[in-house]
């Protein structure tokens, strides 16, 4: 069989066993890397694939973590299906933007203003109910169980945000290779020559919208029960808006592979350098050299890494 | 309902209105010229309030005389900035503009923290404190004389670009690219000043706010998001419609205090925003594009 599922195969493989080797604080690292690829990947589906830039995407990840805790807290309800009640709250609350958006036509830079809009007022409002902690936020209480959603070490995690990443890329490669996938690419290309050859674009770019914001929340509720703690302004706020879109640009923007492949760069760099930095008394550091790498890759390599990585794998790959 | 009260507010919000003016007016011209917008507009600002804080601190220059000179360094910085990074992405699809001008925010802004700290800084300069009864209400003399200066130096700005031939060229530029390089203007030379100059305008409308508010490096995105909002509110690229904008949103966001919370005021201007971008997204007094 092709030669690229045998490699895929065997990253998983070795992805599978590392847990066995690795401390604690390299789990850590490596639960972000996965984290982060998967929201990348969440994010691609609506931007990668349809064009439409949203700066707005805490928004959704807010929600799941939320709409789950809040579930668990007031009525027990366990993460593993309060997460899927934030995921369709998402949507709907995606679908509302998306409505506004795409019906009256928004485009470039008004729809990413639409998105950083939507994510700020959520921020406030949810800032202003006390049933969802205010400005203070929201402490997890510690009951590890599995039907809780949460657990002792970090291993658990690791398994389950690796399921999240590989889920995510088994939905993206569906979708690249479905109708709607093709539909959504064409948008992106030219929404109006789409637009006259048939495609109902508005119902693809809502179906975008809807499942970027489902897959979204989920690693929002994820999240909420890794670090046990929600606050509005690191749930909702601009700083994550911005983290989001960083990796699957970097990575490659509207690839399968992008955010993966941005998130295995960026998250160790943005790990390591800010506990390095941190004990230095250099607070923001890291911060500076992510921002300067970032507009390197965008201004050198404007596709993505994964352009060059592909590359530099064709030879191994492509052998028969 | 208090009317003296509401009157306060009103005055309030319509001298702030000309400082967001002053910020958005920066916004404004950089989008006029290159077309893109800066997403790190309010980050430049906050640099121009630390270099006039810093100067007031360590020379004793007040923000009001110190402000030519922030305006000058700013102005290097933006350049700068359009030199090496804004001029290689002009060609770039949308999505890709917006992450190297995003990335530069996040570079300014923890370039501030790293030198100078998380913590609130508050100068007391010489009028900080002082106010002064405009017929029934009370206002502080700082925000009148941040209004009166916004103002000034908005029409000293229409004047370098109907007057001078540099400005001209602006002009040229934002209205036709290629028919200005047809004319033998050296555009990406245009394009470097434009960005100094909108940042030069920022900084000076920082220098304002430096004493009525305290500097911190996280205020800068709602100083971002704020000029978003104005610009849109006035039509993108429209000059004068940048400050209008400037005072429509003031007002509403001082009046907005009478029936919510003052942490809530920015979900005031944020459904603002959405309600312009929707139904009139030419902005209230029509725009460029």
């Amino acid at each position: 069989m092709n030669r690229t599922y045998i490699l895929l195969g065997l990253i998983l493989a070795v992805l599978l066993v590392l847990p066995l080797m690795l401390s604690k604080y390299m789990l850590g690292i490596f639960i972000m890397m996965y984290y982060y690829a998967y929201l990348g990947q969440s994010w691609n589906v609506l931007t990668g694939y349809t064009g439409h830039i949203s700066l707005g995407h805490a928004l959704y990840v807010g929600i799941g973590a939320y709409t789950s805790v809040f579930l668990a807290q007031r009525y027990g309800l366990s993460p593993w299906i309060g997460m899927f009640a934030g995921g369709v709250l998402a949507s709907l609350i995606g679908l509302f933007l998306g409505f506004l958006g795409f019906r009256f036509g928004l485009r470039g830079v008004y729809f990413v203003i639409l998105t950083i809009a939507f994510a700020e007022i959520t921020r406030l409002i949810v800032s202003h109910i006390d049933a969802l902690g205010s400005f203070t936020g929201i402490f997890l209480d510690f009951n590890p169980s599995f039907k809780n959603f949460q657990f002792k070490g970090n291993i658990p995690y690791y398994y389950i945000s690796l399921g999240f990443m590989v889920m995510s890329l088994i939905v993206v490669r569906i979708l690249e290779t479905s109708k709607a996938g093709r539909f959504m690419v064409a948008i992106r290309e030219d929404e109006e020559a789409a637009k006259a050859l048939g495609v109902n674009t508005f119902k693809y770019n809502m179906f975008a919208i809807a499942v970027s914001a489902f897959m979204t929340s989920l690693g929002g509720c994820f999240y909420a029960n890794y670090i046990f703690y929600l606050h509005p302004n690191t749930m909702f706020g601009m700083s994550l808006n911005i983290e989001l879109i960083l990796r699957p640009i970097v990575g490659g923007l509207g690839t399968l592979f992008g955010p993966v492949v941005g998130s295995f760069i960026l998250t160790p760099l943005s790990e390591v350098s800010r506990a390095y930095f941190a004990k230095g008394g250099m607070e923001g550091l890291h911060l500076v050299i992510y921002g300067i790498i970032t507009i390197l890759v965008v201004l050198f390599m404007p596709k993505g890494i994964i352009v060059y990585l592909k590359k530099w794998l064709k030879p191994i790959l492509s052998k028969e | 309902m208090d009317s003296a009260l509401a009157l306060q507010l009103l005055i309030q919000g319509i001298l702030l209105g000309g400082v967001y003016g002053l910020i958005a007016l920066g916004l404004s011209l950089i989008f006029g010229v290159m077309g893109v917008i800066n997403f790190a507009h309010g980050q430049i600002m906050v640099m121009g309030m630390y270099a006039s804080y810093w100067i007031f601190v360590l020379l004793g220059i007040d923000p009001y005389v110190s402000l030519v000179a922030v305006a000058a360094i700013i102005f290097v910085l933006g350049y700068a900035i359009q030199y090496l990074v804004v001029n290689r992405i002009l060609d770039y699809p949308e999505a890709m503009q917006v992450l190297p001008l995003v990335s530069t925010g996040l570079i300014l802004e923890n370039i501030a923290l790293l030198l100078w700290g998380p913590d609130h800084r508050s100068p007391q300069t010489a009028l900080g404190l002082d106010s002064i009864w405009m017929g029934p209400v009370m206002v502080d003399t700082s925000r009148v004389i941040a209004f009166s200066l916004a103002i000034l130096i908005t029409g000293l700005i229409f004047l370098f670009l109907k007057k001078t031939t540099m400005g001209k060229r602006i002009r040229a530029a934002s209205d036709n690219r290629t028919g200005a390089v047809l004319v033998g203007i050296n555009v990406d030379r245009i394009n470097n000043f434009s960005f100094g100059l909108g940042a030069a305008t920022t900084a000076a409308a920082g220098c304002l706010l430096v004493p009525i508010m305290p500097i911190s490096p996280y205020i800068a995105h709602d100083f971002t998001t704020a000029a978003f909002i104005v610009v849109i509110l006035g039509g993108m690229g429209n000059l004068p419609g940048a400050m209008a904008g400037g005072l429509v949103l003031g007002v509403a966001e001082s009046l907005s205090t009478l029936v919510l919370p003052a942490t809530l005021k920015q979900v005031v201007s944020f459904t603002l925003l959405i309600i312009i971008i929707l139904f009139r997204p030419q902005g209230l007094f029509g725009g460029k594009k």
